[in-house]
């Protein structure tokens, strides 16, 4: 099984795409799609028939990705959707978003999950309004790695200079500005394949890697904290047969640091403190357990556990509030209700808050705080404070985007209506 | 940190029990749709492994439409008895026989699409709030928008261009009476992976899936196997080939692929080197650009 062998020990990597319909976005992920195989013959028929019936000339591969009959008929990307490729290193899962201004909550929505964001700067405008917006966004998610393309290299002559005034004011005008601690840079030609997959000639210039190789080898597993164990309560599993008579498991995913066998631990809200008696996993018994693993817990004191509360490090717990602030981005074409009740999501709890107050919007074009006029409506992000019902086991979305996240709830509709960063 | 870093599969092993321990945990009455075919037989081995050492918390619901190769159902009746879990079936026959839906006329007749009807009606006499199916979101572009989660209205209909957004790993299964959600754990999955997947775990498969000699006629570039209740056209030759199935579903539709492999690492050096996908052959989602879009708007799986 040599080659299986290989297909077996690859890592998953997400990747979020922002842009808009011209800026070759649908372009490079057809590229990498057609080039890694994922796109198979019967697909490509159809999307050659589908364009030639539309009267285009070139084969359209955003027809690939456009899955709706209405985005199809209206020539735009509506919601996010998923692709996957893999090469003998990584399997990729892309999030590919509309990028035009009213789809913010997309970009939000298939930026959650990623490990790298994917940016298009068409060489021939350099950085523009939407290039901030995307970046604001990626920052704001804290997907902790941007891979700027600086596309169309084609239609500026593969040049140099130009390509470095553009890195210029990015580094400058972007990532200074809002603090993105890991923005990488390749110049290419989706249209062309320069770069992509393979290292162009026209660019002696340049000795970075390909995007490709980039995105095969960006160090990602470091992306999750493993210092601070944090353990959500999803579901306890009591077999109720004899074999197994007093088994209690409190089943979750691990959210942070690395569990082991022996652990003391606190669980909260009780703050009763236990040790770990075995970490399972169907019919294995583990030593140690790390994110993003699902498995189940025993614990050596019987304790009342139920779904919602938390098993943490006794040393390092997270903080437990009941007035908490966030970063919001709403969903919902009906306003943020001030003073308005909704339903919370957090890890595993359900609990209900009240908007306290809105303390400020941003302007995700000019990145400007505005306190004039706070009135939160679809695709605003806004500065809030909420009071929630119970209280909540949070970290900052910075240190944890697991613990660190929530969404609301219309209680009315139950519609999610905004996805919450915990400050 | 060395060493704390998940393999694909196992990470998207994680995330599929994660998602299966939320619907226990988030719905009254949730149950499994299990077809027979491989996408299934996956998700039942996630479900043993979410839950143990206790059994599966929700029963199996089959949706049969009649024309079965008969090896998945006693594949199915073996798989049923060693999981413990109680099996409902809702079948097509008999909505047929009351009289519910027409089954259709000429050589391409499938009851594929007759199943919406049957499967709507499974859902709201077993009462159940969530159904757990295997789609994957690279099976085909109507599912690639879909949801981990997905919320369908009281006539069991999907409005795509309205989905709740979602995020992170948190998911909202809130809804109205009447209402129920589909609930696809695999849906970052790909068919390499739920193959690499059956091989690293070496979960049992109906032996359809393996290379074995069938009679089968051509028709539009596709293998159909040889049945009863196929209607032949008169040009139609039936001839004896070395088969196997690369999906499994209602056999009118279901096509067959040529093929010798006969083990696993056979399969997943076949599925490497091909260049067709495995709903290529599937006659069901010919029909038109939206046949799948239009069928999951009306309730289909």
């Amino acid at each position: 099984m040599g080659k299986e062998k290989g297909y077996l020990d690859m890592q998953l990597m997400r990747f979020t795409t922002a842009g808009s319909v011209d800026d070759g976005k649908s372009t490079l992920i057809g590229r990498l799609l057609y080039d890694s195989k994922a796109i198979f013959e019967d697909q490509m028929e159809a999307i050659e028939t589908a364009s030639k019936r539309k009267g285009e000339e070139d084969v359209n591969l955003a027809l690939l990705t456009d899955g709706l009959r209405a985005e199809r008929e209206q020539g735009i990307t509506i919601d996010v959707a998923y692709r996957y490729f893999a090469t003998p290193k990584r399997k990729f899962i892309i999030a590919d978003t509309p990028g035009h201004v009213q789809y913010t909550r997309n970009m939000v929505t298939g930026a959650s999950t990623a490990n790298a964001a994917v940016i298009l700067i068409d060489a021939r405008n350099g950085v523009i309004e939407q290039t901030r917006r995307h970046s604001y966004i990626a920052n704001l998610l804290q997907i902790p790695h941007i891979v700027v393309c600086v596309n169309k290299m084609d239609l500026v002559d593969f040049s140099e200079e130009r390509y470095n005034t553009i890195v210029a004011d990015y580094k400058t005008n972007i990532s200074d500005k809002i603090g993105i601690k890991d923005a990488r840079f390749v110049p290419i030609s989706a249209k062309m394949g320069d770069n992509v997959v393979e290292k162009s000639e026209k660019t002696p210039w340049y000795n970075g890697p390909t995007f490709l190789d980039l995105m095969e080898t960006i160090e990602i597993k470091n992306d999750v904290d493993f210092e601070n164990k944090r353990f959500p309560v999803q579901y306890v599993i009591r077999p109720m047969r004899d074999e197994f008579h007093d088994y209690r498991g409190y089943a979750g995913r691990v959210a942070g640091g690395v569990f082991e066998n022996g652990d003391k631990v606190k669980i909260l809200p009780s703050g009763l403190e236990t040790t770990i008696k075995s970490i399972d996993s169907y019919n294995k018994k583990l030593e140690k357990a790390f994110p993003p693993e699902s498995v189940t817990l025993t614990l050596d004191q019987e304790i009342d556990i139920s779904r919602g509360d938390m098993i943490v490090g006794a040393e390092n717990p997270p903080r437990q509030e009941q007035e908490v602030q966030m970063m919001v981005c709403w969903f919902n074409e009906r306003n943020l209700v001030p003073r308005g009740k909704y339903a919370l999501k957090h890890t595993s709890n359900d609990s209900r808050c009240i908007i306290t107050e809105v303390v400020n919007k941003v302007d995700v074009n000019t990145l400007e705080k505005i306190t004039d006029d706070l009135t939160v409506g679809l695709n605003d992000i806004a500065h809030i404070k909420v009071k929630s019902a119970k209280p909540l086991f949070v970290d900052s979305y910075e240190k944890n985007r697991q613990t660190g996240s929530v969404i609301l709830i219309d209680e009315g509709t139950n519609e999610t209506v905004a996805a919450g960063m915990i400050i | 940190m060395e060493g704390y870093k998940l393999n694909h599969l196992a990470e998207l092993e994680a995330e599929s029990i994660f998602v299966m321990r939320e619907v226990a945990a988030q719905f009254e009455n949730p149950c499994l749709l299990f077809s027979g075919g491989k996408d299934s037989i996956v998700m039942a081995h996630l479900a043993k492994k979410a839950f143990a050492p206790a059994r599966i918390p929700f029963p199996f619901l089959h949706i049969d439409t009649g024309h079965n190769f008969d090896e998945t159902i006693a594949f199915r009746d073996e798989l049923i008895a060693e999981l413990g879990v109680t099996l409902d079936v809702g079948s097509v026959q008999k909505s047929i026989d009351e009289g519910k839906v027409q089954e259709e006329k000429g050589y391409n007749a499938s009851r594929n699409k007759l199943q919406t009807n049957t499967l709507l009606e499974a859902i709201e006499n077993g009462k159940y709030d969530a159904a757990l199916g295997g789609g994957r979101r690279d099976e085909e572009k109507a599912r690639a928008k879909e949801r981990f989660f997905s919320h369908r209205d009281e006539f069991g209909q999907w409005d795509p261009k309205n989905q709740r957004p979602e995020l992170w790993n948190i998911f909202n299964g809130k809804k109205h009476m009447g209402e129920h959600f589909r609930v696809f754990p695999i849906s970052n999955w790909t068919e390499m992976d739920v193959w690499q997947y059956i091989y690293q775990e070496n979960i049992k498969l109906p032996s359809l899936y393996y290379t074995h000699e069938r009679e089968v006629f051509e028709r539009d570039g596709v293998w159909l196997a040889k049945m009863d209740f196929m209607n032949l056209k008169p040009s139609e030759e039936v001839i004896t080939k070395r088969v196997r199935c690369r999906t499994i579903g209602d056999v009118t539709c279901t096509g067959l692929t040529l093929s010798e492999a006969n083990s696993l690492e056979d399969i997943i050096q076949e599925i490497a080197a091909t260049r067709v996908t495995e709903r290529g052959g599937r006659a069901d989602d010919k029909r038109s650009e939206a046949a799948m879009e239009d069928r999951k708007k009306e309730g289909y799986f």
